[in-house]
């Protein structure tokens, strides 16, 4: 699928019920473009992995996902031997008296392989026509070692088994890397990506994104809940709501038959908004009649 | 689309442009490298140039790589591609930091003066062997310009030992029964292949120990003058160390600088230099509340301070609200594993921590530390460690 332009990316996420703003629609499309890893960065619950997710939904490739962990290594993230089998193997040839001068090789062939999500990306993801889009999750939870190794496998999309061989993607996977920023993503890495800060939408936005992915949230109470929300983020809490938690607010509201966000429901639903005790109690501190009625006049 | 059809006559005028907009990038003070210089040509091709929001957008994405770089992007954005003045540039003079220390005896009991730098007459030096203990114990604000050489060479010495928390990683273990371990089938095959194929002796792997983040917080306001550039000179010797473990540092003022970078360099002066060209509100005033709960935003809340030692060199004079100190204050704790304060002013005799700022952060303090003097670093780098 050719992709021409900034517009075209915009509106193929759309179609898949997430609305990129500019901004955000311009680093997709660059990347798609000059076939380079994007790094997203922001908040929790700013939409960063569901980008991802969409746009495999949008270009029909697979969605090969490595979420990142401290101590993750290359036996997770790349290929494993599988010992077991290979184990029970060299017993059975044993056992039947045929171990012979080549059973290593048999050992370590493709038969024996554990592909994990980085080598399957380059590997055997995808048909030719359609690159999967290889998302890896939160980098920053990795040690920093890692990365280093990530930079060599999107250096040229190759990983080389010493038993096997290079493997190499015939399409180059479309690669999202996503950081919550618990530290600095090395430079090297940043280098090799496009760059791109994921903002809390803006209150328009906001209220379409809820409509959106809320549908049996009535427009009045999308409204107000994204204006909410926005009050709420002001507060400075330890955890400010992303989107996805105005999603999730909008959704219990709707459930409760609430067509607009008064103190009462407000106070009830609260638990899907905020969800750390002393933030609770900072909004409850700061009056949830007050912020309702804010809502009601932001909105 | 437009670029396209135009590509014959438009394209190497934009490279250049595009060349220029990035020594104008670079000349604010951003590190573009030159592969992203390329890549930038390359968007543009690629955007609609012509398109204000498409070029700033394509610049975005390919030249800047840290969100706190994004302001300086826009303003040169601004004023290279909109032609407008940059008046935060003009505004603020960069405050260069003197890596030579004057004589700062004059204000050594009148905390918060604003340094003026008129040119105080200089103790003419007599050179002598400073016996090391005493200078150990001597505070920083009376140590002259000789003395205060000598503290920074014992202080390029000092290490932080590190607290150990508990890691993800595993790693091979030699007493097989010890609890949280699993089988490690790779090393059991290679052991295995070893005694000739037999599955003898199961190998297992079990958790690690790695060092905690240590996060320095230094205050640099005027207040702190006397102090601030030993402490500087302090965690540089921490981050310049530093090896496996992550340590980080700020510079709190009127705003957050982060220090980290330009105290990676291993030489100390240049290390001194590229701080004071980072922080801008050097010996400005102090709301510590607010770049405390700028660093709680950005920084510690999302996993900076989590489990962390996180060590706060200040004096406690803030002219903020102590109310949004105290709240920051209670934030922090509750992410990082231990909260050190660590206070010059705390060896000074009948020394009560009347600061309103101090006043509002001590509940929230584990450990309450001298650092004025060498010792009393040195005792901090005690406490760090068994945190």
């Amino acid at each position: 699928m050719p992709i021409d332009s900034v517009d075209h990316v915009r509106a193929g996420l759309a179609e898949h019920d997430y609305l990129a703003d500019e901004g955000l629609a311009t680093a997709v499309f660059l990347a798609l473009r000059l076939h380079r890893p994007l790094l997203l960065e922001g908040e929790a619950g700013v939409g960063k992995t569901e980008l991802a997710n969409v746009l495999a939904a949008w270009t029909g490739g697979e969605l090969v996902r490595l979420q990142c962990y401290e101590g993750i290594d290359i036996a997770q993230a790349v290929y494993e031997w599988d010992y077991a089998r290979q184990l029970l193997h060299v017993r059975t040839l044993e056992a039947a008296h045929r171990l012979g001068e080549d059973v290593e090789d048999e050992l370590y062939s493709e038969r024996f392989l554990v592909r994990r999500p980085l080598l399957r990306a380059i590997s055997d993801a995808g048909d030719g026509q359609r690159p999967p889009v290889l998302l890896i999750d939160e980098v920053d939870r990795a040690d920093d070692e890692f990365e280093a190794f990530l930079l060599e496998i999107l250096a040229d999309y190759a990983v080389t088994v010493p038993e096997l061989g290079t493997f190499r993607a015939t399409t180059p996977p479309i690669v999202v890397i996503t950081s919550n920023r618990t530290r600095d993503v090395h430079d090297a890495l940043k280098r090799r990506c496009l760059y791109h800060w994921v903002e809390h939408p803006d209150f328009e936005r906001e209220v379409a994104i809820v409509r959106l992915r809320a549908p049996d949230a009535s427009e009045r109470l999308a409204r107000h809940v994204a204006a909410a929300a926005a009050a709420i983020r002001q507060l400075g809490l330890y955890k400010p709501p992303g989107v996805a938690e105005t999603i999730d607010w909008a959704e219990a509201l709707a459930v409760l038959g609430r067509d607009e966000l008064d103190e009462a429901s407000f106070s009830a639903t609260l638990g899907t908004v905020v969800k750390y005790r002393e933030d609770q109690e900072r909004v409850r501190r700061e009056g949830i009649g007050v912020l309702a009625a804010e809502a009601l006049r932001g909105a | 689309m437009a670029p396209e059809e135009s590509s014959g006559t438009e394209t190497p005028q934009l490279e250049t442009v595009a060349v220029a907009f990035v020594r104008s990038l670079r000349s604010a003070g951003l590190d573009v490298p030159l592969g992203s210089t390329l890549v930038f040509v390359n968007a543009l091709a690629e955007v609609d140039a012509t398109s204000r929001a498409q070029l700033y957008w394509a610049g975005r994405a390919t030249l800047v790589r840290r969100s706190e770089d994004v302001p300086v992007y826009d303003r040169e954005f601004a004023h290279f591609w909109d032609g407008l003045a940059t008046p935060d540039r003009a505004q603020v003079d960069r405050v260069k930091l003197e890596v030579a220390v004057e004589d700062p005896e004059a204000d050594a009991d009148q905390p918060p003066v604003p340094d003026t730098e008129e040119a105080r007459p200089r103790q003419t030096l007599v050179v002598r062997a400073s016996p090391v203990e005493v200078l150990r114990h001597k505070d920083f604000a009376q140590c002259s310009d000789e003395e205060l050489h000598e503290t920074r060479r014992l202080m390029d010495d000092l290490r932080l030992a590190g607290a150990l928390r508990r890691s993800r990683r595993l790693q091979p273990v030699r007493h097989q029964r010890s609890p949280g371990t699993r089988p490690d089938v790779r090393a059991t095959v290679r052991r295995s292949v070893r005694a000739g194929g037999e599955a003898v002796v199961p190998s297992r792997r079990g958790p690690s120990e790695r060092p905690r983040n240590l996060v320095l917080l230094l205050d640099v306001s005027g207040s702190m003058d006397p102090y601030a550039r030993e402490l500087v000179r302090f965690a540089h010797a921490a981050v310049a160390t530093r090896r496996r473990r992550r340590i980080e540092a700020f510079a709190l003022g009127t705003r957050l600088t982060r220090l980290t970078r330009a105290l990676s360099s291993r030489d100390p002066d240049e290390a001194m230099a590229a701080a004071a060209q980072a922080a801008l509100d050097w010996s400005g005033g102090t709301r510590l509340g607010e770049a405390l709960r700028t660093f709680n935003d950005l920084w510690g809340v999302r996993g900076l301070a989590r489990g962390a030692v996180v060590v706060i060199l200040s004096d406690g004079w803030d002219r903020g609200d102590p109310d949004e100190l105290a709240e920051q204050m209670a934030r922090l704790r509750r992410v990082a594993r231990r909260v050190v304060w660590v206070n010059p002013l705390k060896a000074s005799d009948g020394y009560a921590p009347l600061a309103r700022g101090m006043a509002a952060a001590l509940p929230f303090v584990d450990d309450f530390v001298e650092g004025h003097s060498l010792a009393a670093l040195e005792e901090l780098a005690a406490v760090v460690g068994n945190a």
